[in-house]
């Protein structure tokens, strides 16, 4: 598995044969403290990936970096061949980077249909003077619409399309999110806890999903807690603790790596990690 | 439903009995000012006034017409400078527009206005008083402040001294304001009238009962502790139980400052009220009033007490903790409502404090706190929001700027100068002088 | 009795009812569906109003020619507001417009500036050509204590015809693409900007747009009357506040509903209390003391209205939640 994905044995900073995101010298401080202190990462193209460490182990403020949320103290990255570093992150998005979030963010006040129109990209009555003449953007907004409708379907939250956002569950809201995601047609999707807070009953239409994006020829990459998730989905592990790739790997030889239950799995490796929600702003 | 309309029946008439509070409280100052016969003159009905000064002093015999609908009258200033003409009670606010003239012939020989327009149109916008200002030109005194020393031969060092007395002022209710503010959120409006409830207050004491300043400044401070404690109990704490958000609060801290502000104008009038204490000092040969250097002795030893109270004691270290993370702190087992409540007494005993200071630094009317708000806001945000050395030093910025801004430009536009560095700071440093990076999100 | 009535009622269509709507219909666009906190509407009233009067007094623009120069100042003043603010926290914004409203106010009302903004007197006189473009013949129009004369009718005419086009323009931005997007900045910027929108261009836009329709109140606010720098406190800000919160702030419609039930029931309010007091119902205060009522009362209202009915008259408690 190792040689298919890497062009050598699984050590941190790894080169990969296709990589999709190439990380380097992501140095961010807060304070004294070294959130996030990364030397050379890769992301393979087309695989799901998975990012995994104790709490505080900066995988969060990881992401806010790579998604332009963050800005390092040093360090460059590129996507897909294109500097990133210093992009502001809507422009992020826009290249075809896209994220979620730890704590859900559906817009509560506009509708589920709604909340998926936001996902398009390039609308024409996005800009303030075509808004105001609708025969400007009517033709998008049926396009947009209609994609929207078959993403709801397929996520099963169609029958929702006119409720407000609010009045969805937790899980559901994870879904909107990351159909959301999909209405802006990534490369690459950026998935922060996506178990967190869903009911088990979701949890496996949700790795279903998660599967179908890289069907779909997407690569995804995903900070996780549950275990479970990892070992069932993932093509590649990555593990961060104290800010640094302590290993990375295909899931079952990860979980083996000494250093790797040394530094995270240790006494925990039965208990759900995943519930700990204290350390959000890691 | 029943239930929540019942919780809101109670907060309703929690709401207005804080207010009828509010009532019972001034009712003796009403009262008071009722049977003695004011110092000033008390605005009746429709007034159009102003005053003529040379360097503060007034100047007497100085003529006015005035005309306007259903007002044609000649206006003369007294011993202090000030004149006055009564529109009738029918002008309607807005629309009656009335004019006055000067008749420079009246003025002191050989003196001119700064500007050579003998005539000021005006009207009443919403209020019952409107003011002509004519200007002396020529004035050789130095640009001199709310503060009230005047001292010709070094403009610098006294506004120097100003801005350090203004600063420590502003200090003691930007640390109020600042303290309410980490604990709960609030950015509290209505901070303002605390400052002015203190000012009035003394007044009533000093200038009214006729107490000696000591006795008059203590229970002026009383009555403003009292009054914050009131508005945590009767207002803030049953909103902050609702769960309203931060937002609304603050809307609601508008509404009260309103309703506060105009309580007070009902009950004192719209004119200024005469805080002048006696003795001048010299020091390093600026004159001062005495009033003021004590004052800012006092701020200082009161910044220092409370500096120990943060640090060393039970209460002050636990106030710190809930500043920093309420909810982390209510699970070590404080009680942040409790805290909260000891934030707004300590809060508010501040503010007293400096309530009473700057209305012996710059008069009391019922819009000084008003007034002095947002420079008050504006040191807190320069602090870096929510820590009280910060605050504490942003006032000290703002009210040096405030008065050595006098030095080069019109002093009425020192408090504008005072914005304007705010902003231009917020440009360039965003988290404020003393705040730290990440506070902003 | 019949005068108090007839008082309140043309206080619902007076021209100022209307330029207080449309610069509410700003905050509405500003708050309502931004979540921007502008407390300093007023100050772009203010540059509506100083601009217009400098450029026709001092320059001696034409009409259209003063009213471009108010448009453009208030263009600048939103980038002034907005580029420092935007990418902060809430709250800075807030704390930023109420300050720069208030350094405006004492700008133009220092002695100092007095050649150009007439100082603490303000200034007259640069309504000529506005109502030269009158074309209702002189005379009285209306009926009973309704009568006009034909500068007033024009004006009418011409204020409320501009409530009623920006509110459209509102409805139309609001249920735009261009609407959805300010909206999801309301909910949660971060989420939108996550999906390509560059959330910094949209409230700035948001903010030039409400600040315009500010501007363009400022102008129709002094047409009949003079520029006082007094009239550009705090205070005038609040009162749109409080108009826009009693229609709901999420809604298109509120605001000018807001703010004519405020003049109406402020007037309604002041003249009964008067009435009162020189009936010798009320004896307990004086005429002055009345006009200081009605300021207790809007406060007061104000409080109640964010406590118990957040959304305001019109709004769907489901459609407007404060955020923070």
């Amino acid at each position: 598995m190792a040689n298919e994905i890497a062009k050598g044995p699984a050590t941190p900073g790894v080169a990969k044969h296709d990589p999709i995101l190439i990380v380097d010298n992501v140095r961010r401080q807060f304070g004294g403290l070294v959130a996030v202190d990364v030397e050379h990462l890769e992301i393979p193209r087309g695989m799901i990936t998975a990012l995994i460490g104790p709490n505080g182990a900066g995988k969060t403020t990881f992401f806010n970096l790579l998604t332009g949320f963050d800005t390092p103290d040093t360090g460059s990255w590129t996507f897909n061949g294109t500097k990133l570093s210093g992009v502001p992150s809507y422009k992020v998005a826009r290249m075809g980077m896209v994220r979620t979030f730890q704590l859900t963010k559906s817009l509560n006040l506009l509708t589920v249909l709604e909340n998926m129109r936001l996902g398009a990209q390039r609308q024409p009555g996005e800009s303030i003077f075509a808004a105001l003449f609708k025969p400007l953007w009517a033709k998008n907004e049926k396009a947009i619409t209609v994609r929207a409708e078959e993403l709801l379907k397929r996520f099963k939250l169609d029958a929702k399309s006119e409720d407000f956002a609010a009045s969805l569950s937790g899980g559901q809201r994870k879904l909107l999110e990351m159909a959301r995601a999909l209405m802006t047609e990534p490369k690459m999707v950026m998935l922060d806890e996506p178990m967190a807070g869903v009911n088990p009953a979701l949890t496996q239409s949700l790795l279903e999903h998660v599967k179908g994006l890289k069907d779909q020829g997407m690569s995804v990459l995903f900070v996780e807690h549950d275990m479970h998730m990892v070992r069932n989905i993932s093509d590649w592990v990555i593990v961060m603790a104290e800010g640094k790739v302590v290993a990375e790997g295909p899931p079952n030889e990860v979980m083996k790596n000494p250093a790797v239950i040394d530094a995270y799995l240790g006494a925990h490796h039965d208990s759900d990690l995943g519930a700990d929600k204290i350390a959000k702003g890691e | 439903m029943l239930h929540s309309q019942m919780r809101a029946n109670r907060l309703v008439i929690k709401l207005l009995s804080s207010i009828v509070m509010l009532f019972a409280l001034f009712a003796s100052a009403n009262a008071a000012s009722a049977a003695t016969p004011a110092p000033v003159d008390p605005s009746k009905i429709f007034t159009i006034g102003g005053a003529m000064t040379d360097c503060g002093s007034g100047i007497p015999g100085v003529k006015f017409h005035v005309t306007g609908p259903g007002l044609d009258v000649i206006s003369t200033t007294d011993k202090t400078g000030h004149w006055a003409a009564i529109a009738p009670e029918t002008t309607k606010y807005v629309v009656d527009r009335f004019t006055v003239e000067i008749d420079v012939t009246t003025l002191p020989k050989g003196r001119k206005l700064f500007i050579d327009n003998t005539k000021r149109s005006l009207i009443f916008n919403h209020v019952n008083s409107s003011s002509a200002t004519f200007k002396l030109a020529e004035i050789k005194c130095a640009g001199t402040t709310g503060g009230n020393g005047t001292n010709a031969e070094n403009p610098g060092l006294n506004a120097l001294f100003n801005g350090i007395n203004l600063g420590l002022m502003l200090a003691m209710a930007a640390i109020g304001l600042s303290l309410i503010y980490g604990t709960t959120g609030l950015s509290n409006f209505a901070h303002g009238e605390m400052v002015t409830v203190g000012a009035l207050t003394l007044w009533t004491f000093n200038k009214v009962l006729m107490w000696d300043l000591v006795p008059s400044a203590l229970t002026a401070i009383a009555i403003v502790t009292a009054f914050g404690w009131s508005q945590d109990a009767f207002i803030w704490k049953p909103l902050r139980k609702r769960r309203i958000g931060l937002t609304q609060m603050m809307i609601v801290s508008i509404g009260l400052s309103m309703v506060v502000r105009y309580f007070l104008q009902m009950i004192y009038g719209g004119n200024t009220k005469v805080l002048t204490q006696g003795d001048t000092w010299e020091v390093l040969g600026v004159k001062m009033p005495a009033v003021n250097i004590i004052c800012s002795g006092i701020s200082i030893l009161v910044l220092i007490a409370y500096t120990l109270f943060l640090t060393r004691t039970r209460i002050g270290k636990a106030t710190r903790a809930v500043s920093d993370n309420a909810a982390l702190a209510a699970s070590t087992g404080i009680d942040v409502e409790k805290i909260i409540r000891v934030v707004w007494v300590v809060a508010s005993l501040l503010t007293g404090i400096s309530g009473v200071f700057i209305g012996l630094y710059m008069q009391a009317a019922w819009d000084t706190g008003f007034s002095i708000i947002l420079l008050v806001f504006a040191a807190v945000t320069l602090g870096g929001l929510g820590t009280s050395s910060g605050a504490a030093i942003g006032a000290m910025i703002i009210g040096l700027i405030v008065e050595l801004s006098t030095l080069v430009i019109p002093s009425d536009l020192k408090f504008a100068a005072a914005l304007a560095v705010l902003i231009i700071i917020l440009l360039v440093r965003p988290q404020g002088v003393m705040g730290r990076k990440q506070r902003i999100g | 009795m019949d005068l108090i009535f007839s008082n309140a009622v043309n206080a619902l269509f007076d021209p100022m009812t209307a330029a207080y709507a449309i610069a509410a219909i700003g905050i509405a666009l500003h708050f309502g569906f931004t979540g921007l906190l502008n407390f300093g509407q007023a100050s772009f009233m203010a540059v509506g109003a100083y601009g217009f009067a400098i450029a026709t007094i001092s320059f001696g623009l034409p009409f259209w020619g003063a009213v471009a120069v108010s448009v453009g100042l208030s263009v600048i003043l939103a980038f002034l507001l907005g580029i420092p603010t935007l990418r902060l926290r809430s709250d800075y914004l807030a704390i930023v417009t109420i300050a720069a409203s208030e350094m405006l106010r004492y700008i133009v009302s220092t002695t100092s500036a007095q050649p150009l903004t007439g100082g603490p007197q303000g200034l007259n006189n640069y309504s000529t050509e506005f109502y030269g473009l009158n074309p209702i013949p002189v005379g009285t129009y209306g009926f009973w204590n309704f009568t006009y004369s034909e500068r007033e009718v024009f004006m009418r005419i011409v204020s409320w015809t501009l409530v009623v086009l920006f509110a459209i323009v509102l409805a139309i931005l609001v249920r735009s693409p261009w609407g959805r997007v300010i909206k999801g900045i309301r909910e949660d910027e971060d989420a939108v900007r996550s999906l390509g929108k560059n959330v910094y261009a949209y409230k700035m836009q948001s903010l030039i747009v409400g600040g315009l329709m500010g501007t363009v109140a400022g102008i129709l606010f002094v047409i009949p009357r003079s520029v006082q720098p007094g009239n550009y406190g705090t205070q005038l800000t609040f009162f749109l506040w409080t108009m826009l919160l009693l229609g709901g702030a999420s809604t298109v419609i509120g605001s000018v509903i807001g703010s004519m039930i405020f003049w109406g029931l402020l007037s309604l309010s002041d003249d009964l209390l008067r009435a009162g007091v020189d009936n010798g119902v009320i004896t307990f205060l004086t005429n002055d003391q009345v006009g200081t009522i009605r300021f207790m009362i809007v406060g007061l209202g104000l409080m109640l209205l964010v406590i118990f009915r957040p959304q305001g008259i019109f709004g769907n408690k489901k459609e407007l939640q404060f955020n923070g």
